[in-house]
């Protein structure tokens, strides 16, 4: 199956990089957009989901520092490529 | 004999090195190399490890070398973690904490004053608690971060050897840490670039102590 996995930084931790797309939103046009956050997706395939959380605590995400959250992607959802 | 680690993507290595070979004998440990025979200090140098993809650190801590290192930090082996090597310790589980993006989210490099915390640590061996060490930073995700109850017990255990100096700290890491031990004492990371300041020529030899004091260790 094709597997999604969403990784944010975690709550209470500083994102100067949500910071800084939010702050660069008033001056587009957007500035009812708040609480902006920038994470990382990373699209994999698996054969099951068992020892996916694992492999995202070993690898994919730092638990110290972010939170991840797998999500299993119907056909034609994916990213093509 | 110190070893100092290459992974690809290690950019720091020959200065390292170099440092070593100031007080002592030194060679480079391939990152697929699994055999740390004769070697008493281990350096994990900074640079962009596997460059840095996922996470800086998070998959330089998988290489057959860093499993190496982790053995030999069991056993009580000092290991220097400088820049991306701290990352690396980190993420390995060899040292509390994790580096994130500077708060400013800016590359920075510039000369940083460190205060030198504890006399205890084996790497400030020699040094006076308050001392000022002068040693360049230059790095994209060196701020600190730890729980507030870790952070406690770090400054507890004397864990926190060296903090940027009052108003110094270039990236926003929790309580101005600069660099932090492992509980044990003999795993020791920091972000400043040691090896960058071992001869006055290039502003200071500040950095070059802390090799010596690894050196008096492993004698």
């Amino acid at each position: 199956m094709r597997v999604r996995v969403l990784i944010r930084p975690k709550q209470g931790i500083l994102d100067p990089q949500g910071k800084a797309v939010e702050r660069a939103l008033p001056a587009l046009g957007f500035a009812d957009v708040s609480g902006v956050h920038v994470g990382r997706l990373v699209e994999l395939e698996a054969e099951s989901t068992e020892r996916l959380p694992e492999l995202c605590e070993k690898l994919l995400a730092n638990p110290l520092i972010e939170d991840y959250e797998i999500q299993e992607i119907e056909a034609g959802d994916s990213t093509p490529g | 004999m110190f070893g100092v680690l290459q992974f690809p993507g290690s950019c720091d290595e020959r200065d390292a090195l170099s440092a070593c070979e100031r007080v002592g004998d030194a060679r480079i440990v391939w990152h697929e190399d699994v055999d740390l025979d004769g070697i008493e200090a281990v350096v994990v140098p900074g640079g962009f490890s596997y460059g840095d993809y996922l996470r800086a650190g998070a998959i330089a801590r998988f290489s057959p070398a860093m499993e190496a290192v982790a053995e030999f930090a069991g056993k009580g082996g000092s290991v220097l973690g400088i820049c991306n090597g701290f990352q690396v310790l980190c993420e390995a589980g060899l040292l509390p904490g994790a580096l994130l993006p500077n708060n400013g989210l800016r590359f920075l490099c510039r000369q940083v004053d460190l205060e030198v915390v504890t006399d205890q640590s084996l790497f400030t061996r020699g040094m006076d608690i308050g001392e000022s060490l002068s040693v360049p930073v230059k790095h994209m995700s060196g701020r600190y971060f730890a729980p507030d109850d870790t952070l406690d017990e770090l400054e507890a255990r004397g864990q926190v050897v060296l903090r940027y100096a009052t108003g110094q700290n270039p990236n926003g890491s929790l309580r101005d840490i600069a660099g932090v031990t492992n509980e044990a004492g003999n795993v020791l990371g920091l972000m400043p670039h040691p090896e960058h300041a071992v001869d006055p020529l290039t502003g200071s030899a500040d950095g070059l102590r802390l090799f010596r004091a690894m050196v008096a260790v492993a004698a």
